[in-house]
């Protein structure tokens, strides 16, 4: 029949373009206007050795850190190699029960306020790199007692990594945890 | 809720009508055939493509001819990206050495993306190399959502003309989709997302130190991949440090832009949209949600462009956008009223599972009902982890057949049939002829739209029902009781209307629910698109009547109501038992738990 010509013709041509060509040229003109985003937002330190990504949430437990959200990666928490949720539904016990688990830990770190949800909820992507504001606020005195600091030096520093809304209204506030932290690590 | 997340949806809402009239009028003159801004540079590219190819441009088809080079083309493609997963191992492009994928997975994944589905039962950053991504699944991100385009303009031309059996070329609407529409606004995003921190590379995975290395224990396994237990019958574990982690690459930008424009919604990462390398900040999340939604929109001004109203263009996408305002609204306000259960914990009265911070609710509020209201079915949200009403309110829009305002094409065929319902019911009601833009609705025109609307609803009802007669796939619940049923039909809901979504907790990669879902997401995506072109066939073929004193006017409100009525109708009448028994029935169970 005489569409079976045209038909494969195009379907190889198009993917020629459209699965060589196009992604090729997306790629080069990534990689000469924002070669740092286009390969992962990577953040070197002082000696230009890279230290984590900004995009990427690292799961901080000791004391002396900030803590991000729960992240229901499978193998660990903050698994790069597994992004995901819990996909846990709203009344799921075995769910229930581990929110229970988170509030406690938190409770027994001396937080007596009531907890900002993304503190006791796992993000979508199990890699979520921030945190609200109140999140690292409520955590401030834990990290200042642990590191011997001053609770208001933390706040100033908190108030200092908080990224408004973008062009002021668009998303939530928020606070990039491993930022918060590398910049706590200078601070001693 | 808040001030902010109300002004970024009404700002969002107000940019869109704002595009939808220069970007409709532009897809009109794309498909007569006239002259564009990009003529110049694309004529070209387009007539050495026709040459090379052996496309009679000038050379119209019947639909029948229309709709077997339609099958045929996505037959093709199909089986070609099918040979792309079963020899991934041997192919160039894969710096991570990822292996070919199993049969039925490979064959899911293979109609999943002809169908503009989506559905992913992998997980990217694991199971797809660079070549799959490229040369699979970014080809026919393009060419299901050319497809689309394709069916809706042959089904408005059905209406624009008279006493002709040609309804267009299906090469040239294709072609002209991608050169004129598809190609350059991703061209023109994707750099844009990488601003913002979409990766784009073609990078082998990185390694990243933690600042912290992490403690954990991990459960032992054997040889065989089995844990380990004690004497006792508990699972053995082993202490682990881990001191630095893998992070995935890839071509991500490329893929995102068409990803969200063509409605198809197949993440790069098992995440989807809401990986922080797919939708880094509150802005892209808005441009994400703002690409899902131009095309099937501007689509409505396009067939009243073509057909000379232009108000019935208007008329229909109010219809879509005020469900579509409706949906938001809801899960906006029953996300931010949160989990009782979890608030009683002394925790803040609002649902941030399965959510980013970046977002807060009210940009997930718009993604979510943006992706099901439409046929794209990207997250950046976990469906499966919101609010019982929340979750009800994606599943609810799939159920509807998205036409809210619909997948890149599909939206405004399946819309158009709904019209089609509601005028002849109208018609039957108040004893008039039923007719629709000077075409005579007749039995031909009831049967194809009946097959259009109702075939999704035919497709959930049965497999949902089989699977819950199948222990095996009963097994794959990740939630008990109420919610693992709203997982089992979202499964199949999404799959039968080529969405792609999920309640992601569901184990989907099991041989059931591969082979059963390839059936669903076929059937679900070519009956309506042949019963389209059936339908456009015998339309153009009809003569035009004058509207007349006794014509029911289609442009105005009451028959805007009217429409919204038969939609939600259609959609209760079909799916209220199932869906009582799923998210209703935990709802109640929620409250009661206070």
């Amino acid at each position: 029949m005489k569409d079976m010509r045209p038909t494969l013709m195009l379907f190889i041509a198009f993917t020629l373009l459209l699965g060589g060509a196009y992604p090729l040229v997306v790629t080069g003109m990534a990689q000469l206007a924002f070669p740092s985003q286009a390969n992962g937002s990577f953040i070197a330190d002082a000696g230009g050795v890279s230290v984590g990504s900004r995009l990427i949430g690292q799961p901080f437990t000791g004391a002396k850190y900030f803590w991000p959200r729960p992240s229901a990666t499978d193998g660990f928490p903050y698994n790069p190699m597994a992004s995901g949720g819990s996909n846990a539904g709203p009344t799921n016990p075995d769910y229930l029960k581990t929110v229970a688990q988170r509030v406690r830990a938190l409770r027994e770190s001396g937080v007596t306020r009531t907890l900002p949800a993304e503190l006791v909820q796992a993000s979508a992507s199990g890699l979520d790199p921030e945190i609200s504001p109140q999140g690292a606020a409520i955590q401030a005195e834990r990290v200042a007692r642990a590191r011997g600091m001053k609770a208001v030096d933390l706040e100033r520093l908190i108030a200092k990594h908080t990224q408004g809304r973008q062009l002021g209204f668009i998303g939530e506030p928020r606070v990039n945890v491993l930022e918060l932290n590398l910049a706590l690590d200078t601070m001693k | 809720m808040n001030n902010y997340g109300w002004m970024q949806t009404i700002v969002f809402f107000v940019i869109l009508l704002a595009a939808v009239k220069p970007f409709g009028a532009y897809l009109a003159r794309v498909f007569r055939g006239e002259r564009t801004f990009l003529s110049p540079l694309l004529v070209p590219c387009e007539n050495l493509l026709y040459r090379v190819c052996g496309v009679d441009r000038n050379e119209e088809m019947p639909w029948r001819r229309y709709a077997l080079s339609l099958v045929l083309f996505n037959l093709a493609g199909g089986v070609a990206l099918f040979a792309i997963l079963l020899l991934q191992g041997a192919l160039p492009l894969n710096p991570q050495k990822l292996t070919s994928f199993p049969w039925h997975l490979a064959l899911n994944a293979a109609v999943s993306f002809m169908t503009n589905t989506n559905w992913q039962a992998y997980s990217g950053e694991t199971s797809a190399s660079y070549f799959t991504q490229m040369f699979g699944f970014t080809v026919h991100n393009f060419l299901s959502a050319a497809t689309g385009i394709a069916v809706a303009i042959a089904t408005i031309r059905g209406f624009a003309r008279h006493r002709t059996e040609l309804i267009g070329n299906f090469h040239v609407d294709l072609t002209r989709s991608i050169l004129y529409v598809l190609l350059p606004v991703s061209l023109l995003v994707a750099p844009l997302l990488v601003s913002q921190g979409v990766i784009q590379n073609l990078s082998p995975y990185k390694m990243m130190p933690l600042v912290q290395p992490l403690t954990y224990d991990k459960a032992k396994v054997d040889g065989g991949g089995n844990a380990v237990r004690d004497a006792r019958g508990n699972a053995v574990t082993e202490r682990v440090v881990v001191r630095e982690v893998t992070v995935p690459m890839g071509p991500v930008a490329s893929q995102e832009a068409i990803k969200e424009l063509g409605t198809n919604g197949g993440g790069f990462f098992n995440a989807n949209s809401a990986h922080p390398y797919e939708n880094p900040t509150p802005f892209t999340n808005l441009i994400e949600a703002f690409l899902i939604l131009l095309i099937g929109a501007s689509l409505t001004l396009t067939f009243g462009e073509m057909t000379g109203n232009t108000r019935q263009g208007w008329a229909i996408l109010a219809v879509m956008l005020a469900l579509l305002v409706l949906a938001v609204g809801i899960n906006y306000a029953a996300e931010s009223a949160g989990n009782p259960l979890v608030a009683k914990l002394g925790v803040q009265q609002v649902n941030l599972e399965g959510k980013e911070t970046r977002f807060g609710v009210a940009g997930s509020a718009l993604f979510s009902s943006a992706t099901t209201g439409t046929s794209c079915g990207a997250v950046n949200a976990m469906h499966d982890s919101m609010t019982p009403l929340g979750g009800m309110v994606p599943l609810s829009l799939i159920l509807l057949s998205e036409v809210v305002v619909g997948g890149v094409g599909t939206g405004l065929y399946t819309m158009i049939a709904f019209v089609v319902i509601a005028v002849f019911v109208a018609g039957l009601m108040i004893g008039r002829t039923p007719e629709f833009l000077g075409k005579k609705i007749e039995v031909a025109e009831m049967w194809m739209s009946i097959v259009t609307v109702m075939t999704s609803g035919v497709l959930v009802l049965f497999f949902t029902t089989l699977a819950l007669w199948t222990p095996q796939a009963v097994a794959s619940m990740a939630n008990p009781g109420a919610h693992g049923l709203s997982e089992i039909l979202y499964a199949f809901a999404s799959m039968s209307n080529n969405n792609g979504s999920a309640f992601a907790g569901l184990a989907a990669n099991t041989l059931f629910y591969n082979l059963t879902g390839s059936l669903a997401m076929f059937v679900g995506r070519f009956a309506p698109i042949v019963a389209s072109l059936a339908m456009a066939g015998s339309l153009a073929g009809k003569k035009y009547v004058p509207p007349s004193l006794g014509t029911l006017p289609t442009d105005k409100v009451p028959f805007a109501l009217w429409l919204s009525l038969v939609i939600l109708v259609v959609g209760a009448l079909t799916f209220f038992p199932a869906l009582s028994l799923g998210p209703i029935v935990e709802h109640v169970t929620m409250l009661g738990g206070k």
